[in-house]
């Protein structure tokens, strides 16, 4: 009897602390504030979009001299500049560039490991040699590669459940699939010098300070996010917390948390300058999130190419097959 | 149904030969060419030949990918952006095969919900009824670890919640769990066994869809009108019949599907599987696809971890006992004005649960989650037993027939009436 109610307890026992690591896994799902991304005009956006190249051929001037020092770009190889639906660089030129970079290859007859020049059919050459020395050089935080960094960011939404089967509808209609990129142009250009100001009212409250107004930076509080002050057992509200900067971060209006590792890349003063094209911190950011978008999709023209005739040849057959029913059940009544 | 003999003859003296010996010709005729189908059939009864469809492309696209894929924790993710970018139409089979998943899923919910609607579960098709839950079952474990396979960060924290709730069982849990992972935590080991499942049990669906189709030969179609059909006239012949109507709804899907593979392959899908596994980084919001929404809403109503994992099972396994909570004569919600409420406010209690299933689990998300769940059961246990036994249906008509010409007899002028009618008809139109 005793026996059995140990095994009982110990059940019981297991069943709490599987509990808990339940809790632990299912994601609690911080409501985190949806930050609103507005969505921009791209080229590449539904049933007839295309890259344009020259486009490409900036940004990828923009990424190699603004991002490369410290992001990676794994999946592209140095061919892939040259193909048809991207850059399409001149295969010499490429050639040229990936010789500057070197790559590590072997072992020789000799049994040894050695460095040559990168060819075309190498993957573009990253600033490290892994993770491990990527954090060491940037204070601990990992810049992310960047082959794929459009299709693994979104611009989520939130509407209203009545609403948003509609907005689901459009987009679906309309071939949305640009939240990634969406996302980054706002990221890029959303940097702030400081976070926003609050003042503190005299029953503890954030209040932010108007836009234009005059900023007497003693009197106000640069808040990354303000936490409400919850209401104390005597019904009384404490004051609001208000979230400061972390040391070495840097404010952003669109990442989430407002509060990121990267220095801003682009500002209003430094940029890349393009040699045939007006450049500015907007075109640049424009300029490398399409050539991103093509590091992740590089197959989105041929894709989208193929659609358009599938689409043409569904679309005849479908009718030819409703006129072929609608004869064939003419015969019978139903 | 089955018991209607087949009008095949063979032609030359090779098929006679073959029909002596095996009359699969025969049977196949028999079956899918003259099988009488009821009249009145609308196009909600398209989805078993898209269905079929669904299988077949996933079948033949997953054997393809499986060629170039990686099975490992390793190479897997590499792999798959390796097919996207650099086997040839490699991009083209995998947004298939992904998009064909959730078109699949969209489909046999339909089916389902038709099924539910016109009461083609009550006798004699209780047994169809339940292999096509086992069908759904199937297809539920395969998706979901289909879904595994890219590993990316849904795919490894999916795995790692679902998998996790079966450490609710009693005594065993952890046992089971740790026997599923092939170790302490999901690592590439998992992934391993889920790719040879994945590969496997689409031909135990296929196995079952056999089985489907046959239980669906021998009682014949239900039809709108929920009457059993009595005489030839309440039919037409399959082909050409009911096959052209197919064709047309599946093309009709097929466009669909063909929009979603070429211009939005990643809406349906997250974002953050596109990011590689990381078993130290806990994605801010971990949801499943879309089609598992409703049973993680109900997962997550319940606020004990076993009664949650119970209450989502019982969610799928309450459909087997359909047939038998079901009181009422009559299988049509067309004739019963109060099921047919019900029925409604099933479909919209589902879709509330796939809404609530992507939303946090807090505050009044939670309450409406619970109040929905309640309803969800509430269909089966509640209205189906009860609705029967209280509700006083329309008048019915006397046949299909009827309910096609408003009499009992068809003498449309030439109209075919019968398997072999149409067949021979043609020229009297």
């Amino acid at each position: 009897m005793m026996r059995l109610l140990n095994v009982g307890r110990a059940a019981l026992a297991g069943l709490a602390l599987s509990g808990l690591t339940l809790g632990a896994v299912v994601p609690a799902q911080a409501a985190g504030e949806i930050i609103k991304i507005e969505r921009q005009k791209w080229s590449w956006s539904g049933m007839f979009g295309r890259f344009d190249a020259a486009q490409l051929q900036r940004g990828f001037q923009v990424y190699k001299e603004n991002c490369a020092a410290c992001h990676t770009l794994n999946r592209v190889y140095y061919r892939n500049l040259t193909e048809p639906g991207g850059p399409q660089f001149d295969a010499e030129r490429i050639q040229l560039l990936a010789s500057e970079a070197q790559v590590r290859d072997g072992p020789n007859d000799d049994g040894e490991m050695f460095d040559r020049p990168a060819r075309l059919s190498d993957r573009y050459v990253g600033p490290f040699k892994n993770e491990k020395e990527a954090r060491a050089a940037n204070n601990g935080a990992y810049p992310p590669d960047f082959s794929l960094i459009i299709k693994a960011r979104s611009a989520p939404q939130d509407h209203p459940w009545y609403i948003a089967p509609f907005f689901w509808a459009r987009d679906i209609a309309t071939g949305y699939e640009e939240g990634g990129a969406d996302y980054m142009y706002a990221l890029l250009t959303s940097y702030k010098e400081e976070p926003p100001a609050y003042t503190r009212s005299p029953d503890g409250k954030l209040i932010p300070v108007a836009k234009g107004a005059e900023i007497d930076d003693d009197k106000v509080e640069r808040c990354v996010k303000v936490v409400p002050g919850e209401v104390g057992d005597d019904g009384k509200r404490k004051p609001d917390t208000c979230n400061k900067l972390g040391e070495g971060m840097y404010y952003n209006a669109s990442y989430p948390g407002h509060q990121i590792a990267m220095p801003a890349p682009l500002s209003k003063d430094v940029f890349v300058e393009y040699q045939n094209a007006k450049a500015s911190m907007a075109q640049n950011a424009r300029d490398v999130t399409a050539f991103l978008a093509w590091a992740s999709d590089p197959r989105l023209e041929e894709r989208k190419q193929l659609g358009l005739s599938v689409m043409i040849y569904l679309l005849i057959m479908t009718i030819l097959l409703y006129f072929a029913k609608r004869a064939i059940w003419a015969r019978v009544k139903h | 149904m089955s018991d209607h003999a087949s009008t095949y003859e063979p032609k030359g003296p090779v098929s006679k030969w073959f029909d002596e010996r095996l009359p699969i010709a025969r049977m196949m005729h028999g079956q899918f060419v003259d099988f009488p189908t009821p009249r009145n059939l609308n196009y909600m009864w398209t989805f078993g030949g898209i269905l079929t469809f669904c299988l077949v492309v996933q079948i033949v696209t997953g054997i393809v990918l499986a060629m170039h894929y990686v099975p490992s924790g390793e190479g897997a993710f590499d792999s798959v952006q390796k097919i996207d970018r650099d086997v040839n139409y490699g991009w083209l089979l995998q947004n298939i095969h992904a998009v064909g998943a959730h078109m699949f899923f969209f489909a046999v919910f339909i089916h389902m919900f038709r099924g539910l609607y016109y009461g083609s579960y009550k006798a004699p098709r209780e047994i169809l009824w339940i292999l096509g839950v086992i069908i759904f079952l199937l297809m539920m474990a395969t998706g979901f670890m289909g879904y595994t396979l890219p590993w990316g960060q849904m795919s490894f924290w999916g795995v790692t919640v679902i998998t996790n709730l079966f450490s609710a069982v009693p005594i065993v849990g952890d046992a089971i769990t740790q026997w599923l992972w092939g170790g302490y935590s999901v690592t590439g080991t998992t992934l391993n066994r889920f790719f040879a499942l994945h590969y496997l049990l689409p031909f135990v669906i296929f196995g079952v869809v056999v089985l489907h189709v046959w239980a669906l030969h021998v009682a014949g179609q239900n039809n709108p009108t929920g009457l059993e059909v009595k005489t030839r006239s309440d039919t037409v012949p399959m082909a050409p019949y009911a096959v052209m109507k197919d064709l047309f709804a599946l093309a009709v899907f097929v466009i669909l599907f063909a929009w979603f593979v070429f211009f939005a392959p990643d809406y349906l899908g997250h974002a953050d599987n596109y990011i590689e596994a990381n078993p130290l980084a806990t994605p801010a919001h971990i949801v499943p696809e879309w089609y598992f929404l409703p049973f993680y809403a109900i997962l997550r109503a319940i606020p004990s971890k076993l009664g949650g994992v119970i209450a989502m099972f019982s969610a799928v396994l309450i459909l087997a006992f359909v047939p038998w909570l079901d009181t009422s004569k009559v299988r049509s919600a067309k004739y019963r004005p109060l099921y047919k409420w019900a029925f409604w406010a099933f479909v919209f209690t589902c879709l509330a649960l796939g809404y609530l299933g992507a939303k946090p689990a807090e505050g009044a998300y939670v309450l409406w989650a619970r109040i929905f769940t309640f309803l969800y059961f509430a269909y089966f246990l509640l209205a189906m037993p009860l609705l029967g036994l209280y509700e006083t249906p329309r008048p019915r008509p006397r046949s299909i027939t009827e309910a096609v010409l408003g009499r009992q007899d068809d003498n449309t002028a030439g109209a075919p009436v019968g398997a072999v009618g149409a067949a021979a008809a043609p020229e009297k139109r």
